[in-house]
């Protein structure tokens, strides 16, 4: 199966810390690769490095190489408007703007330099669509984002993100904001997305990561403690911590 | 018959119309350093001096009505006088934005800002080096020079686009940064509204050279 990101001795500091140590991983297209492991493992450091998100903040420093189909994005001088659109993220908290559902997508497209209204409405039709969301909100397009529940507000975002049609799309925690039925929903979402996109996530719900997702990284101090498909993984992992922490020994 | 005081006057008016592209200059650098460097205190300097700027234009503006009323200029002279009209009342604006980036500042306050201004001072040295050198085009009636500046107008709304996606993107990350960043927002759209001020005084050149009004760049915002 082929690599849609490959990364190879990725190290990253906030300022002198230290909080990605070594790290070498496939990313399989259009595949769902979930990372898991304790709170401050590097498992969120990692997926933000992806999209250089991390280049928002001052101080910040990466070593190493991230390869979108072969070319490394850690770069200098790389067009980061362009990387987003191509890696797309969704946040932990659903982070609508304080304007009409339909405005919500469209204000992504537009930030991507999409001015023609006619292509903005269709993207945003197959967006809702896309993300489970068209149904319920067919006839309230032009209603306010806030008014949607959290699950909705999700998805809305997921939608934001699918608009732009990315090839990566990184989903932060998506659910823990959410209740177990929009949760549920979320994660169809995705299997039904995985067609079209490359989707990593990371998790602190395992069950979630093995329902899920095809492959998963269990991620320790910092470093990847072993990589494998889920099944693998989550029936026998070949690394004694990572046994211990699916199995609630630790974490 | 030569008119030596009329052309005095003319002469007299182009070194007013360059001495206040010089005080709009230093408000721009020193509204970018200001908030760049949180000095507070420069802000409101440059907030207070921005009558200055208004000052000189009225007078500039008088000092045509009078010329075209007493002397009646034709051709070329002519058009210097509706071209520095023009120009006075766009130097005038970039003054304004000017201004309006001090008053963020002073809006910002004691509070740091959400990230390290990287971009924005790159972007406001392209904003006040297409100013200067359009004012140095009008000078020696570069009608090439002044095209080029407005194509450069492009490189100004790249900068803002860069700017307002990470600003956005910030505030869809951090929620509690959207105040801040909104702040920086503003500043940025003021650095590109005054390279589109540019690009007016450089159609102002072209018109006073050539006698031919044209759009030369549409700006996408």
């Amino acid at each position: 199966m082929k690599d849609k990101l490959t990364i190879k001795n990725l190290n990253f500091w906030y300022g002198d810390k230290q909080a990605l140590k070594e790290i070498n991983l496939h990313i399989r297209e259009k595949q769902i690769t979930a990372l898991i492991g304790p709170s401050g493992c590097g498992k969120t450091t990692f997926l933000r490095c992806l999209n250089r998100m991390h280049d928002l903040y001052p101080g910040n420093r990466y070593e190493g190489e991230i390869l979108l189909e072969g070319r490394n994005i850690l770069e200098k001088g790389l067009d980061l408007i362009k990387l987003r659109g191509k890696i797309g993220m969704v946040f932990q908290k659903p982070t609508p703007f304080p304007m009409s559902i339909y405005e919500n997508i469209a204000f992504g497209l537009k930030l991507m330099g999409i001015k023609s209204k006619g292509e903005i409405s269709g993207r945003v039709e197959k967006a809702l669509k896309d993300s489970a969301l068209w149904d319920e909100i067919r006839d309230r397009l032009h209603g306010p984002a806030l008014s949607l529940s959290g699950g909705q507000q999700q998805r809305l975002c997921i939608a934001r993100a699918i608009a732009v049609e990315p090839e990566v799309i990184l989903m932060d925690e998506p659910c823990s904001a959410l209740d177990p039925v929009a949760t549920a929903k979320i994660e169809d979402l995705m299997t039904g997305i995985k067609e079209n996109y490359t989707v990593v996530i990371v998790t602190h719900n395992m069950q979630q990561a093995a329902r899920v997702s095809e492959y998963t990284g269990f991620f320790m101090l910092g470093e990847v403690v072993e990589f494998d498909t889920t099944e693998k993984i989550f029936t026998a992992p070949a690394n004694k911590l990572t046994e211990d922490y699916i199995t609630g020994r630790f974490g | 018959m030569t008119r030596e005081a009329y052309h005095k006057s003319m002469k007299g008016l182009e070194a007013d119309l360059q001495q206040m592209a010089a005080l709009v200059v230093d408000a721009i650098k020193g509204s970018i350093e200001a908030l760049k460097t949180r000095d507070i205190e420069k802000s409101r300097h440059i907030v207070r001096n921005d009558m200055e700027i208004n000052r000189k234009r009225f007078q500039i503006e008088e000092k045509c009505i009078s010329l075209i009323a007493t002397q009646q200029p034709m051709a070329v002279d002519l058009r210097i006088l509706a071209a520095i009209i023009n120009i006075i009342t766009d130097l005038e604006r970039i003054g304004d934005h000017a201004e309006g980036i001090a008053k963020i500042s002073v809006s910002i306050g004691d509070e740091p800002l959400v990230k390290p201004l990287i971009d924005m001072p790159l972007m406001a040295e392209k904003a006040v080096s297409m100013l200067e050198r359009c004012m140095k085009a009008f000078i020696e009636r570069d009608v090439k020079t002044a095209r080029e500046i407005c194509n450069e107008d492009d490189e100004v709304d790249a900068y803002y686009d860069k700017i307002y996606n990470d600003l956005v993107l910030l505030m869809i990350d951090n929620p509690k940064l959207i105040k801040d960043a909104t702040y920086l927002i503003w500043a940025a759209h003021n650095i590109e509204r005054m390279a589109d001020r540019v690009t007016n005084i450089a159609e102002r050149v072209v018109y006073m050279v050539t006698g031919k009004m044209e759009e030369m760049n549409v700006s996408k915002y």
